[in-house]
């Protein structure tokens, strides 16, 4: 049987693959990397593309990654795949969007922060839990 | 026989009523159980990087990236992580207060706040209370995606890197089980260095193209990966919350319908009652 090595390929929203390879070929920012068992610890960004895996027997399985981040320890391959497409510009573009929504939310509120007049809103409403607690319990 | 036919009614609507909360519940109920699996299926990705992040921190004295330092806190940035829709008991709420609390000894000791906000009711909640919410998102929806976070989080990263603020802070709710849901802070920024054992040995990793771009890389997304597991967890405490919250509803109607047919059937009987003793009333006089 040949060395293997073990692969997670995870992204922030499930774990895609995890299981031995006998080789790993991921598209590094500074090109296609190939890594075998025992390979030195290396940290590199990946661009979009195609994460190759020789599963052993000729047998090889693909993924398609939109970016990401490859972690290689002697003996774990760790991909952190990127599901959102990144871009400099694009992540702006949705950090001024994200701001402009607050901005229009807000446009019409008052400048001091009243935490004593929240405080006694939520007081209130907590006031209005506890009491509906307790009428249930009497009943 | 009038107050008889009022009670009927009153008992119709209140059936009505326990029928939508029995619906409710059972929505909460399934939409719950798959929140969770997405928090679960979320937590590979956040360990990961963040052992990375930890061997990173610990193994690199030379480059200090500026997320890794820690200066005097004079404004901090908040993200706030609530949902869109309430009819969840005291899940909010809960989570205002100890905002509150934590906005007060920050105001003494006169520290700034800038406000995040992630759903609708953090939204209105700081719209009342006047602070200054530089960013928001709302209407994410039961299945968050990642994409929808990454603008309100650059926001803050932004201004953290221009020096504006000085600490990132992440309020939202732990799901601990589906009783309870816990408010927890956690502060994102500047990063707490971790303190395994396993970071600290001697090796280092080989960066491409060098070390300063993979952990700026790398940062960003540990900090979108902190916040997109806060929202998928959140969306879980919902849905728990929502649930419970729905079955006392339910419970408390049907006993309500119960009280009720007790007093229909008291008004009913007396009323046989006053009649029967009208008749006899009325044959013994005769």
């Amino acid at each position: 049987m040949a060395m293997t090595i073990h692969v997670d390929i995870v992204s922030a929203e499930e774990q895609i693959f995890s299981g031995p390879a006998e080789m790993v070929y991921a598209p590094a920012v500074m090109g296609e990397v190939g890594i075998a068992p025992r390979h030195t610890p290396l940290v590199s960004p990946l661009k979009p593309g195609e994460v190759r895996l020789d599963v052993g027997g000729g047998k090889e399985e693909f993924f398609f990654i939109s970016g990401g981040i490859l972690e290689v320890q002697p003996h774990v391959v760790t991909v952190l795949s990127d599901t959102a497409i990144r871009a400099d510009d694009l992540n702006e573009a949705a950090a001024i969007e994200a701001k402009k929504r607050a901005e229009d939310a807000l446009s019409d509120q008052q400048s001091d922060m009243e935490i004593a007049k929240a405080r006694a809103e939520i007081a209130a409403a907590a006031a209005q839990i506890a009491a509906i607690q307790k009428l249930k319990i009497r009943r | 026989m009038a107050g008889a036919k009022e009670i009927r009614t009153k008992i119709k609507s209140v059936q009505n009523t326990a029928k939508i909360t029995k619906a409710m519940e059972m929505v909460a109920a399934s939409k719950m159980r798959r929140a969770q699996d997405r928090m679960h299926a979320s937590r590979p990705y956040a360990e990961k990087i963040k052992k990375v992040v930890g061997h990173l921190g610990s193994s690199h004295p030379e480059y200090k990236h500026p997320f890794l330092i820690e200066r005097p806190v004079k404004k901090v940035g908040l993200i706030v992580v609530t949902s869109d829709r309430g009819l969840c008991g005291g899940l909010n709420i809960n989570l205002f207060k100890k905002v509150l609390a934590q906005l007060e000894q920050w105001q003494d000791q006169k520290v700034g706040i800038e406000v995040v906000t992630i759903g609708g009711k953090g939204l209105s909640f700081f719209k009342r209370l006047g602070a200054h919410v530089i960013a928001e998102v709302s209407h994410l929806g039961d299945t968050p995606d990642i994409t929808d976070i990454i603008g309100p989080v650059q926001v803050l990263l932004k201004s953290y890197e221009d020096g504006e603020i000085d600490a990132i802070h992440l309020v939202s709710n732990h799901f601990v089980n589906t009783m309870t849901q816990q408010p927890e802070f956690h502060q994102l920024v500047p990063v707490e260095a971790s303190t395994d054992e396993e970071v600290s040995h001697h090796w280092d990793y080989i960066y491409e193209p060098g070390s300063k771009e993979v952990l700026h890389n790398l940062l960003d997304r540990y900090i979108e990966s902190l916040v997109f597991k806060a929202v998928v967890e959140n969306v879980a405490c919902e849905m728990a919350a929502r649930m419970i919250a729905m079955k006392s509803a339910t419970d408390n109607a049907g006993e309500l319908i119960n009280e009720l047919q007790l007093i229909y059937n008291k008004e009913r009987q007396a009323a046989i009652t006053q009649e029967i003793s009208e008749i006899v009333g009325g044959a013994a006089a005769v």
